[in-house]
């Protein structure tokens, strides 16, 4: 997976071998981007590019698009988060365009959390395309520079094309088939949901690994640290597709409450160190969801700092 | 068959308060088998807006009847006189029905007993679900007979979503996971490789996408 096909700084980490780092941030449910530019700003020199989630839970916010355009403009590199959810394939090859007409040179293709879990549960909802055909649409307008109708697109647009996956998600007999399809449609990274049971995470890349598929498609482990014992139950009770196993719980609650925090940092580092020695995997998705403050920490008691610079 | 439910009775009761001479009508097929619209439950509702109208001292002569379909020209022959000589009708019909009694009497106010509700099936006398949203262009075939345009909440069509857990959707526990019904399916049909065939991009054009819809049987 030597050559590089984009401009993305991200793809060339990716194929140079050295395992990449990414971070998430939401932005902000205000027409100010101080907010999302602060967050971009304490992260940058810990990861290789940032994720910039579009309308996650399906709280309505400040757009992604909008978002990257101000990170980029800054000299940082983010990761357009596209979800299907609330834009038909119109909408969403127009947005493609903006996105490379700024620079953007990453997408995250996601069919999108379902409206009733957001701040407008009485929306309705599109879904013109789902992910994997979102996905087909990146790649259809990037290597045949056409749209989907057909018709021709003249400065096409040059995007690495990623991809997420939930290895704890039901039925687990099809998601190792799940990731295969995914790559099937021109997905080039990936990024998992959160891993917190890493037995059922390497048993994942295990299959991962027997098909092959982690030759064709860079595999990113998704990191969120837990902020305390109440998050970790909350995460195992109420996030739909997420696997937090008894003993995290256990251990998060045999820590004063004031030390939870510092506890669940330490859980993050040592699920990278292990998960490291993963085989084909190529690097971490560390979201720390309201907590990007403590991302470069991560990044660096995990060994995975400096980052590499890329010209 | 054509599911539907009864709207609550203050709304129905404000939305035909102000006539003198109402026809309760029923329509005795699909509405009928889960007890929202039949000729039966438009007998019951007459009766119930008799007792609302004493109760406010409104005076208002209210009927009721009912045929097989209000969907079809040949039923009304029976129900011609009753509808005819009504000021307002209540149909208890499902949205086809309403439409087409409107259509039928260009100068009598029809308003809907019931919402529409869905298209689906019997699952007992007393559960009824919803299986199809007619979108025009059914993949059944390649889905082991569980449509996920109808029971998957994003309707992806290579599902199922990262929110599938135990055999069921984010949305709810008592919501089957559409994509685990289809995995299921495929397995029994020995078929499970084809849970990577990569179902292509929708022509919506064939769903309401593409504005009302109609056929016409040739040379019929």
């Amino acid at each position: 997976m030597a050559e590089t096909k984009t401009g993305s700084k991200l793809e060339k980490v990716l194929r140079s071998g050295v395992m990449a780092v990414t971070s998430e941030c939401g932005p902000p449910r205000s027409s100010d981007p101080s907010h999302i530019l602060a967050k971009g700003n304490i992260i940058k020199n810990h990861v290789d590019a940032i994720n910039i989630t579009d309308n996650q839970t399906s709280v309505t916010r400040l757009c992604s698009l909008a978002a990257c355009i101000h990170l980029k403009l800054q000299g940082l590199e983010p990761v357009l988060q596209m979800v299907c959810r609330d834009r038909n394939r119109i909408a969403l090859q127009a947005d493609i365009l903006g996105a490379a007409s700024f620079g953007i040179n990453n997408v995250l293709c996601l069919s999108g959390d379902h409206q009733s879990f957001g701040d407008h549960p009485k929306a309705q909802n599109v879904f013109d395309l789902d992910s994997m055909q979102l996905i087909q649409t990146v790649r259809h307008m990037r290597d045949e520079g056409r749209f989907l109708s057909g018709d021709e697109i003249k400065a096409p647009p040059n995007l690495f094309v990623g991809a997420a996956a939930n290895p704890f998600a039901d039925p687990f007999k099809i998601r190792v088939p799940r990731l295969a399809k995914k790559v099937a449609c021109g997905a080039e990274f990936i990024q998992t949901q959160c891993v917190y049971n890493l037995d059922k995470f390497e048993l994942w890349m295990k299959g991962v690994v027997e098909r092959g598929l982690h030759e064709q498609v860079f595999i990113m482990a998704g990191i969120t640290p837990m902020r305390s014992v109440g998050m970790a139950k909350y995460m195992a009770r109420a996030v739909p597709g997420m696997d937090v196993p008894d003993e995290l719980v256990k251990r998060l609650s045999g820590v004063p409450k004031d030390k939870q925090a510092e506890e669940g940092l330490t859980i993050a580092v040592e699920a990278i160190q292990r998960l490291k020695e993963v085989k084909g995997l190529a690097g971490f998705h560390i979201m720390a969801i309201e907590w990007e403050e403590k991302v470069p920490e991560i990044v660096e008691r995990a060994g995975l700092y400096p980052r590499p610079v890329i010209q | 068959m054509i599911v539907g439910q009864q709207k609550p009775f203050d709304e129905i009761w404000a939305m035909v308060r102000v006539h003198r001479r109402l026809t309760v009508f029923g329509c005795n097929t699909c509405v009928a088998v889960c007890h929202q619209g039949g000729n039966k439950e438009a007998e019951i509702l007459a009766s119930l807006l008799r007792m609302r109208a004493v109760q406010e001292g409104v005076e208002m002569d209210i009927a009721h009847g009912g045929i097989e379909r209000q969907c079809e020209h040949p039923f009304f022959e029976s129900a011609h006189e009753l509808l005819e000589g009504s000021e307002a009708v209540l149909s208890m019909a499902c949205g086809i029905g309403v439409q087409f009694v409107a259509e039928k009497y260009a100068r009598t106010p029809v308003y809907p007993a019931l919402n529409t509700t869905f298209l689906g099936d019997v699952k007992t006398d007393w559960h009824f679900t919803e299986k199809c949203q007619a979108c025009g262009d059914c993949i059944l075939g390649l889905t082991g007979g569980v449509c996920p345009v109808t029971r998957c909440c994003k309707r992806l069509f290579n599902g199922p979503c990262g929110g599938s857990s135990k055999g069921k959707c984010e949305l709810s526990k008592e919501l089957d996971c559409a994509w685990q019904l289809v995995v299921d399916r495929l397995e029994a049909l020995g078929k499970l490789d084809d849970y990577e065939k990569i179902t292509p991009i929708k022509d919506w054009s064939k769903d309401r996408a593409g504005g009302p819809r109609s056929f016409k049987l040739e040379g019929f």
